[in-house]
């Protein structure tokens, strides 16, 4: 456990001494900002919520999550360092955990700056606050699931350009599966099994539900079991480039 | 203190190390030698349980690195080739992360990394950012970590390399004093160093032990060793050689330089050829001003295992 929490640490510190992460929570603040303010026309609507606010989220972390991730286990191999940090008394897992845990917290700061939308629906009116909690649970966990596929496709390749990219594609994957535009009209052929299937694996109706206001078991299972998958996926990977 | 037991690593159908199998006890130095892509750092990695072999065991102070990695990595300090470390760390950043995955904390820590940066001379460079650091601070930073929790067992590979001849020869004598209560193994291409600092060498070739022993057992290999080069004054070259020739013990004698009434000539013995040349003299008129005994030349040992297995591979 203690070890777990070295990693992190470590992690957390390499991103607050690079200016990359100031660099992100800024960008992250203002298009986060600028899509609810602007595009969403939040105070035009005139009601005291913030479901503007998370109908991007997806979209944002489709780009923003790979590359905080995209370093995770790259830069390990690329410096090298991967063989120093194995072979000190710390297990694969614990590793892959700790890295993940850093830039998971990591993305749960830049999310935390975002109180002063709360604050403005707030004094504006009477906000459901059950709702806007159940919305920030489910844009964290999205961003988990977003991240631990991040850290999968970082562990294949030395290079973050690639590991970027392959993070978005599969990120993106996991987005239309499950987004209406894409799953209406296949409902109108598809039998009803194959819709569910599909729309199953796809992280919006998850993500949805749970910005319905209820965190539901099976939302929670699916988001967790994405990450253990991945996390797992990402172990595999890295024993297979020592084999 | 470390046992390896015909270990082997086979990346596809290329054998990279082929059943080596050799131990090191506590106050042991092993020089690691072979040509660029012998299987040597092949073996370190399977050795402190980056790799995990194809076959075969090493313990670490009687745990299996396979079966118990993390009692065995507990008493290993590992310096990897070249020296990987996070470039967004300074060196005291980057110790202290080490100490504590080390499991030390606190004042165990803080004494850990005192201790360290006196040995690697880093005093000067612990605030700085170790993207900033010359080669040799880098090198250093890094041993540093191998040494911070005291290990039983050290493995180094080419720690040498990059650095300049006073800091060679500092390493060198750390690793000298060090060896005293560990088992250390170290990689490199300086045949001096392993003489300097080992008290034993293995050298491998295409994954396979082809030598071991003490460096001068090593060195007794060298076709020159047991050469005898004597400098004589007061004697004329022609005489001298037919005299030196007719000695029993004396299989071969070739004339090196002569000049300022001095010959010098080389003897290939047979035997014990001392007494005979001493009591030669005594007869003679001449002056025997120096006698050399080659020991051999490990670079010369070195060559001959090793070259013409590279020839056929190229």
């Amino acid at each position: 456990m203690k070890t777990i929490w070295t990693i992190t640490k470590r992690e957390l510190w390499a991103y607050f001494t690079s200016p990359v992460a100031y660099v992100f929570i800024v960008i992250f603040l203002l298009l986060a900002a600028a899509f609810t303010l602007l595009v969403s026309g939040f105070f035009e609507r005139g009601v005291a919520d913030l479901i503007p606010f998370f109908f991007w989220h997806p979209w944002l972390y489709l780009f923003l999550v790979p590359a905080v991730g995209m370093r995770l286990w790259a830069e390990e191999l690329r410096l090298g360092t991967i063989e120093l940090l194995l072979t000190m008394p710390v297990t694969p897992w614990q590793a892959i955990l700790g890295k993940f845990l850093a830039s998971w917290m990591f993305l749960c700061i830049a999310l935390a700056l975002t109180f002063p939308l709360v604050i403005t629906v707030a004094y504006l009116g009477h906000p459901d606050f059950g709702r806007i909690a159940c919305g920030y649970i489910g844009s964290f966990l999205l961003a988990g699931a977003f991240l631990s596929i991040a850290s999968l496709t970082s562990a294949l390749t030395r290079n973050q350009v690639v590991a970027f990219i392959l993070a978005v594609v599969i990120s993106l994957l996991l987005i239309l599966c499950g987004w209406r535009p894409i799953t209406d009209p296949l409902s109108a052929w598809a039998p009803a099994w194959l819709v569910d299937a599909v729309t199953s694996v796809g992280v919006m109706t998850h993500f949805d539900s749970i910005q319905r206001g209820v965190v539901d078991s099976r939302d929670l299972l699916f988001f967790i079991s994405v990450i253990l998958f991945s996390l797992f996926t990402t172990s595999v990977i890295l024993r297979a480039h020592r084999t | 203190m470390i046992n390896v037991e015909k270990l082997t690593k086979s990346f596809g159908p290329k054998l990279a190390v082929d059943h080596i199998t050799f131990t090191v006890a506590k106050g042991e130095v092993l020089g690691f030698l072979g040509p660029n892509g012998a299987g040597k750092s092949t073996s370190m990695r399977m050795i402190t349980g980056y790799l995990p072999p194809s076959e075969g065991t090493v313990t670490i102070g009687g745990f299996d690195i396979s079966e118990n990695p993390l009692e065995a990595k507990r008493r290993i300090g590992y310096l990897p080739e070249n020296a990987p470390i996070y470039s967004d760390m300074s060196v005291a950043g980057f110790l202290s992360f080490c100490a504590e995955m080390r499991g030390l904390y606190r004042a165990a820590k803080a004494e850990a990394i005192e201790r360290v940066v006196e040995m690697c001379f880093l005093n000067r460079v612990m605030q700085q950012s170790v993207d900033t650091l010359s080669k040799g601070f880098r090198h250093r930073t890094c041993l540093a970590q191998a040494l911070i929790h005291d290990p039983e067992v050290l493995i180094l590979d080419e720690p040498t390399d990059g650095l300049d001849p006073n800091q060679k020869h500092e390493v060198r004598s750390l690793l000298r004093r060090l060896g005293t209560d560990k088992a250390i193994i170290f990689s490199t291409h300086i045949l001096e160093e392993v003489e300097a600092a080992c008290t034993r060498a293995l050298i491998i070739d295409q994954g396979a032990i082809v030598a071991i022993g003490t460096p001068q057992e090593l060195k007794a290999r060298s076709p020159s060793a047991g050469n005898i080069v004597v400098t004589v004054n007061g004697a004329e070259k022609q005489s001298l050689v037919s005299q030196l020739e007719s000695l029993a013990t004396v299989s071969q004698c070739e004339f090196l330089s002569a000049g300022d009434n001095r010959v010098t000539l080389r003897l290939t013995p047979k035997g014990q050829i001392l007494p005979e040349l001493v009591a030669l003299a005594g007869r003679s008129s001449w002056k025997v001003e120096n006698i050399q005994i080659d020991e051999g030349r490990l670079d010369d040992v070195f060559r001959a295992i090793t070259l013409p297995d590279t020839k056929t591979a190229a």
